[in-house]
């Protein structure tokens, strides 16, 4: 897995970009990465951002946007127009999360 | 006292589960119940055909207690909910039934009613599903009419069972217009939430460049948001527009409302499970098997089979107080339309994706991975006789439940990842 440093932070991703270390990630990282991708993030990225992470930690899976409209309580309009035209795979980069694998 | 399992749902998952351990759990201990709402049990796979007058409506369907083994009790219910505290399956009809043992069969269901604009007065007029019995014979007339205009195939968000169907459907269709010499007058296009034609990268590219072949246009990152029945027209959120003369849809697909009713269930009524022994994470009672599970593999008739050959003898140990020794690895093995008698074939399983190469089966001999062939096609035909003959009685297969990467070639792999 190659390794890259992003704003002084080092981490470990995949070949599209993806974080693969759950634990290397932190919120200031979180901003950075944002920022890759053209995101400036509000009040209302992160409460999906935190959901994603949150539930990560139980489920041990990236939720997919269904999910995080249903459970998350973030409706999948906002999502789009929060994280624009490819809101699940953005917010995943952005947690530090896997690619979520558009299910089987 | 007699203990009691009790199976709700008696489709490929449920029908399978209680022909196969009838004879491992002896009768004077154990009863066997199995609930559903019917006396008939259908053949999904046979509902792509349906449309196209391949297959009739007496070739998909059998009596359930005529494919359930003796000794199995068969009750016709609707279930309300499940009480996990106090082992009670409450029935719509207010009967109850107390079990040692549940295993939730009850699969997953197209969902029309879920999307904005679906059902309406275009439902069953210009926009039809072929993943009901009802819904592959309505299209099956409308098709019969059908001779021009923008003909769109369409899946609402995934997981949807059978996930390749979507795809036969299209080339399916592709050249039943072409014998009917429709085909330079109707607009094909197919429409999916997927960044590609599938989910797995290297069939993803192969199915792609099928589509690209026959001149289907692929709208893909397509994420459906309502569909505007007076233009005919689907709305995606990011506002982007597909207009259609004739929509075949997949509807949202969700396990049953009852699982959601009974505390069970995840967003989509999928019942969390152990994904290698199917036990349920929040009750050691309860298993879930088939579609009804949450496990990261295919809803197929195939992983609904292989996995409930491993279930089996995990249930006898585990009824036993031992530990489940048996892993389930996600195998999954489709067979894959392409039209003109052909067809394609794929084998993979959770940390595998589908690969190119052959197919080595007893019996049935090599077949070709990832490639058309008329084999294939011919394997797809004698699915349907397998499923009633071999896999719903619970007899052996000649296929092992755990994938085989012999045969098979990781060359595309390794390019891939470079
Ligand atoms: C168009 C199409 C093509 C397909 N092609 C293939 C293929 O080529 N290969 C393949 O392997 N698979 C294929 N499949 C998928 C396959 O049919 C399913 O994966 C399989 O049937 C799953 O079995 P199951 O027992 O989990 O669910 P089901 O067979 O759907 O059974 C669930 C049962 O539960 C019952 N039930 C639900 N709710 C209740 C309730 N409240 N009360 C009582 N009973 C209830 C239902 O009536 C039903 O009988 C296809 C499916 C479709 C729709």
């Amino acid at each position: 897995m190659p390794v890259t440093t992003i704003d002084g932070h080092q981490i470990t991703v995949d070949t599209e970009g993806f974080m693969t270390d759950y634990a290397e990630w932190d919120e200031p990282l979180g901003a950075s990465l944002a920022a890759q991708i053209g995101i400036a993030l509000s009040d209302q990225h992160w409460e999906a951002i935190r959901f994603l992470r949150k539930d990560f930690a139980v489920k041990g899976e990236t939720p997919t946007l269904r999910r995080v409209s249903v459970v998350g309580a973030i409706p999948t309009k906002t999502l789009f127009q929060l994280f624009p035209q490819k809101p699940a795979k953005k917010m995943a980069y952005i947690a530090g999360l896997p690619k979520p694998h558009g299910c089987v | 006292m007699k203990k009691r399992l009790v199976v709700l749902g008696a489709g490929t998952a449920g029908t399978m589960v209680v022909n196969r351990l009838r004879p491992l759990l002896p009768a004077q201990d154990w009863d066997i119940t199995v609930v559903d709402r019917d006396d008939e049990h259908r053949y999904q796979p046979g509902y792509l055909f349906l449309p196209f007058g391949t297959y009739t409506e007496k070739q998909v369907t059998r009596p359930r207690h005529t494919v359930l083994a003796d000794g199995v009790d068969f009750m016709i219910g609707d279930v309300d909910v499940i009480h996990p505290e106090t082992n009670v399956v409450a029935l719509m009809d207010g009967r109850v039934l107390t079990y040692e043992y549940l295993v939730i069969a009850s699969g997953t269901s197209p969902r029309p009613d879920q999307t904005p604009g679906m059902l309406g007065e275009q439902w069953r007029r210009s926009i039809f599903d072929f993943y009901t019995y009802d819904g592959a014979v309505a299209l099956r007339e409308a098709l019969k009419g059908f001779d021009h205009g923008r003909l769109v195939v369409h899946i609402t968000d995934m997981p949807i069972k059978c996930p390749v169907a979507p795809l036969e459907f299209t080339f399916l269709a592709e050249a039943w217009l072409r014998e009917h010499g429709l085909r330079d007058r109707v607009e094909l296009v197919f429409v999916t939430p997927l960044p590609g034609a599938f989910t797995k990268p290297i069939a993803s590219a192969r199915l792609g460049s099928m589509l690209e072949e026959r001149k289907i246009v692929l709208e893909a990152d397509f994420l459906l948001e309502h569909i505007d029945a007076e233009t005919k027209t689907l709305v995606s959120y990011d506002e982007r527009e597909v207009p259609f003369d004739l929509l075949v849809t997949v509807p949202l697909n969700m396990g049953a409302d009852f699982v959601a009713r009974s505390g069970l269930g995840d967003e989509l009524n999928y019942v969390p499970v152990d994904k290698h022994t199917l036990l349920s994470t929040a009750h050691d009672t309860i298993f879930a098997v088939g579609d009804a599970c949450d496990i990261p593999a295919s809803k197929a008739g195939s992983v609904a089979h292989f996995s409930v050959e491993i279930f089996a003898d995990n249930f006898l140990q585990h009824i036993a107080g031992q530990p489940m020794t048996g892993s389930f690895d996600g195998h999954t093995n489709c067979f894959i339309e392409s039209g003109d008698h052909k067809g394609l074939l794929i084998d993979f399983n959770y940390d595998t994706e589908p690969l190119p190469g052959k197919f080595p089966l007893p019996v049935i001999g090599p077949m070709d991975l990832l490639k058309e062939t008329r084999a294939n096609h011919l394997g797809k035909l004698a699915f349907r006789w397998i499923y009633w003959n071999v896999l719903l009685p619970g007899r052996p297969m000649p296929l092992p439940s755990h994938m085989s990467m012999l045969g098979k070639s990781t060359d595309d792999l390794s390019k891939n990842e470079e």
